[in-house]
């Protein structure tokens, strides 16, 4: 898959394909920090499948009310030290409903991570199929997607999924919903890479030999544009998933995202602020896992991109701002667009590229990206 | 500056034709929606014809082009509303009415403006401040512990959602340490002291939230600029290493910052409306978020758009400053 990256001109045979998937996971473990990030991501992704398991080791589960564990006298407050943590409850216990933390919290990885995967997944295969088809297209197919483009990535996101939450009606399952939103309103940056990665692969010999040998144009998409655009789409949809987890949290946070009784981090933290003092893991839990969960996505997200694009590291640019997707909004869209130059080999010795973190935020500039 | 006025006359076009496309995107898709807003309007124990009256009212009988293009009549001319028993006037940018308040959205808007604008600029500040200063530091003291502590700090502010930073820094600052009072929004026309005190937590949350950004794009992109030949050649006649670093490695990051920095209003109101709530500052992303939950239609429309607007406007000045900053962007 890498390999396409490394020389664009052997993309076919499948040998290939397996070298340059060696060659990624040897980068990848060659970086200490991507590596620890690994573990913690696979150990959290654990916990999510294995939700239901842990519970039914400590014998609770994440949705029943315990009345009898809070003290209803003083507000709901977790009856017992610390929180109310106890043989039976290993977290505590959460105030006023006296449900179980430690599920909450198991479940609580299962919402986070499932709605980030599934949105990162709505975001890439939108992002594609829409810059593959304005890669390949004619000149208006190309102005038309490009466009729609544009204005999905000038849209303030938080402020749309949140303004689209309002009218679904509550009985669709949120969840779903969530990703469905995140997933459509985000894809904006993906389809702007997939499109400037089309446009500089169809230039190349082996594309034009396919066309000539009569290849029809979703054959060439599919065999041969596919495995080139792979490395600059994953780079950038590794970071991605950091930064779903961030607004499925602040949309649960704000109380119109994921809704009890489905537990969900973010919303766990919505009240967190008034119980602190008597169950300060109440406010604890939930942050530290948002927290390590974040970080040890965006470290190995960073870890992918220099095992894709070793180009970044050796040329320091590791920490640019351009992975800044965590807290993802427009902006995010902005520098990210300039992976694309930077992965590629074909546009990255451009000058204007190399030094441009904003190309493709506008119609002005994302067509400097497609020289 | 032919080609200069040029770009720039072509940038405001794109601007403009982004923000119709918004509006219709946003309009269909919130007033086709699978909800009966009349209903939802008028609550659930309405009777049938108590909702029919309010369908009327609120003409959603008629098609929606009809209805779209009335709205954009409102913002280019202003409306006359009946509100059952009197003609209300609403003048020219005029979004329509709160379905919940019969209040003036324009006007709802208007009130609100001033406390996300003191937010996010005064955040602004603070984030550039912030971010371009950690940038340089980690960049001048680079190899050393420094440099490894404000990369680690950095990554970590980017790690952490906005909302968690704030919640965290309200239980230290407001509720432990007591060193600064839990926000309360005091316009800046009543006592500026009061105002820049109260806001002070909101502005550091947001701030520190997007210097990360910063601190991250100032530092690669001055480390470019290091590597580049120019610097060599200053090296080589002898300007020193503060020199080298503070000015010309700091201009060659200039563009980035400055499109970067516009780029970001996005983001920060985005940022905005979760302090705004957090902290319960009544500015636009609270009612904005007040609006949603309730269904207020007209309220999330004027403000998808009102915020659209800004953003949208950020965008046209971050590429006319940054083909100002960088003579080697082609102005197309």
């Amino acid at each position: 898959m890498t390999e396409a990256l490394v020389s664009p001109q052997a993309p076919e045979a499948p040998a290939s394909g397996a070298s340059g998937a060696r060659q990624f996971w040897r980068r990848l473990r060659a970086q200490r920090a991507a590596l620890v990030a690994a573990v913690i991501v696979a150990l959290l992704v654990l916990i999510a499948l294995a939700a239901p398991l842990l519970t039914a080791l400590e014998g609770q589960d994440p949705t029943t009310y315990h009345p009898s564990l809070v003290d209803s006298a003083r507000g709901g407050v977790p009856i017992g030290s610390l929180g109310g943590i106890s043989a039976d409850h290993w977290l505590g216990v959460e105030p006023q409903t006296g449900r179980d933390l430690f599920a909450r919290l198991v479940y609580g990885a299962r919402v986070s991570l499932g709605v980030a995967l599934a949105a990162t997944t709505v975001q890439v295969v939108l992002g594609v199929v829409v810059g593959v088809t304005a890669g390949l297209g004619n000149r208006w197919v190309d102005q038309l997607l490009s466009r729609i483009t544009d204005i999905i990535v000038a849209m303030p996101l938080i402020i749309m999924a949140l303004a689209l939450l309002a009218v679904v009606p509550s009985s669709f399952p949120r969840p779903v919903l969530v990703s469905l939103i995140i997933g459509f309103v985000a894809w904006g940056t993906i389809g702007k890479i997939a499109r400037a990665a089309t446009l500089s692969l169809k230039n190349l010999d082996y594309v034009a030999a396919a066309r000539l040998s009569g290849w029809s144009t979703w054959r060439i998409a599919r065999r041969e544009l596919l495995p080139g655009l792979a490395a600059p789409v994953i780079t950038y949809a590794a970071l991605m998933v950091p930064a779903n987890i961030s607004i499925e949290a602040s949309l649960s946070f704000l109380g119109v995202g994921v809704k009890p009784p489905t537990p969900s981090w973010g919303q766990m933290l919505t009240s967190a602020n008034v119980w602190y003092q008597a169950a300060p893991q109440y406010l604890l839990l939930p942050a530290g896992a948002l927290f390590v969960t974040v970080l040890a996505l965006t470290v190995l997200g960073d870890g992918v991109r220099t095992a894709l694009d070793p180009r970044s590291a050796s040329r320091l640019r590791v920490g640019t701002g351009r992975g800044r997707e965590t807290t993802a909004a427009v902006a995010a869209a902005a520098h990210a667009a300039a992976p694309v130059p930077a992965a590629n080999p074909a546009s990255g010795t451009d000058p204007v590229l190399a030094t441009d973190p904003v190309s493709g935020t506008d119609p002005a500039s994302a067509k400097e990206a497609r020289s | 500056m032919n080609g200069f006025a040029g770009f720039a006359l072509r940038r405001v076009i794109g601007a403009v034709i982004t923000l119709l496309a918004i509006s219709v995107i946003v309009y269909v898709v919130f007033y086709v929606t699978p909800g009966n807003v009349a209903q939802i309007t008028c609550g659930p124990r309405c009777s049938p014809e108590q909702v029919h009256q309010v369908t009327q009212q609120l003409r959603l009988d008629d098609p929606l082009y009809v209805r779209y293009w009335h709205f954009l009549e409102g913002i280019v001319a202003g409306q006359d509303y009946s509100t059952g028993t009197s003609v209300a006037h609403c003048a020219a940018p005029c979004l329509g009415l709160s379905y919940q308040s019969d209040q003036q959205v324009t006007q709802i808007i208007l009130t609100k403006l001033p406390v996300s604008l003191s937010l996010v600029l005064g955040a602004m500040v603070l984030w550039l401040l912030l971010g371009v200063g950690t940038g340089i530091l980690s960049v001048w003291r680079r190899g050393r512990f420094t440099e490894r502590a404000l990369t680690g700090l950095t990554l970590a502010g980017i790690s952490t959602p906005v909302f968690v930073i704030g919640l965290v820094l309200m239980i230290v600052v407001c509720g432990q340490l007591e060193l600064l009072p839990f926000p309360e929004y005091v316009p800046f026309a009543d006592d500026p002291e009061q105002w820049a005190w109260n806001l002070l937590l909101p502005w550091l949350t947001l701030a520190v939230a997007e210097a990360a950004y910063f601190a991250r794009l100032t530092r690669a992109s001055m480390l470019e600029t290091l590597a580049e030949d120019h610097i060599r050649t200053f090296r080589a006649y002898g300007v020193g290493e503060r020199a080298v670093v503070g000015r010309h490695a700091l201009r060659g990051a200039l563009a980035p910052i400055i499109a970067l920095n516009a780029n970001d209003v996005g983001s920060a109101v985005g940022g905005a409306v979760l302090i705004e709530t957090l902290f319960g500052l009544p500015g636009i992303g609270q009612e904005l978020v007040h609006a949603v939950t309730v269904v207020d239609l007209p309220v999330v429309v004027g403000m998808v758009l009102v915020i659209g607007f800004f953003v949208v406007l950020a965008n046209a000045v971050a590429d006319v400053l940054y083909a100002l900053a960088d003579r080697r962007v082609v102005l197309t």
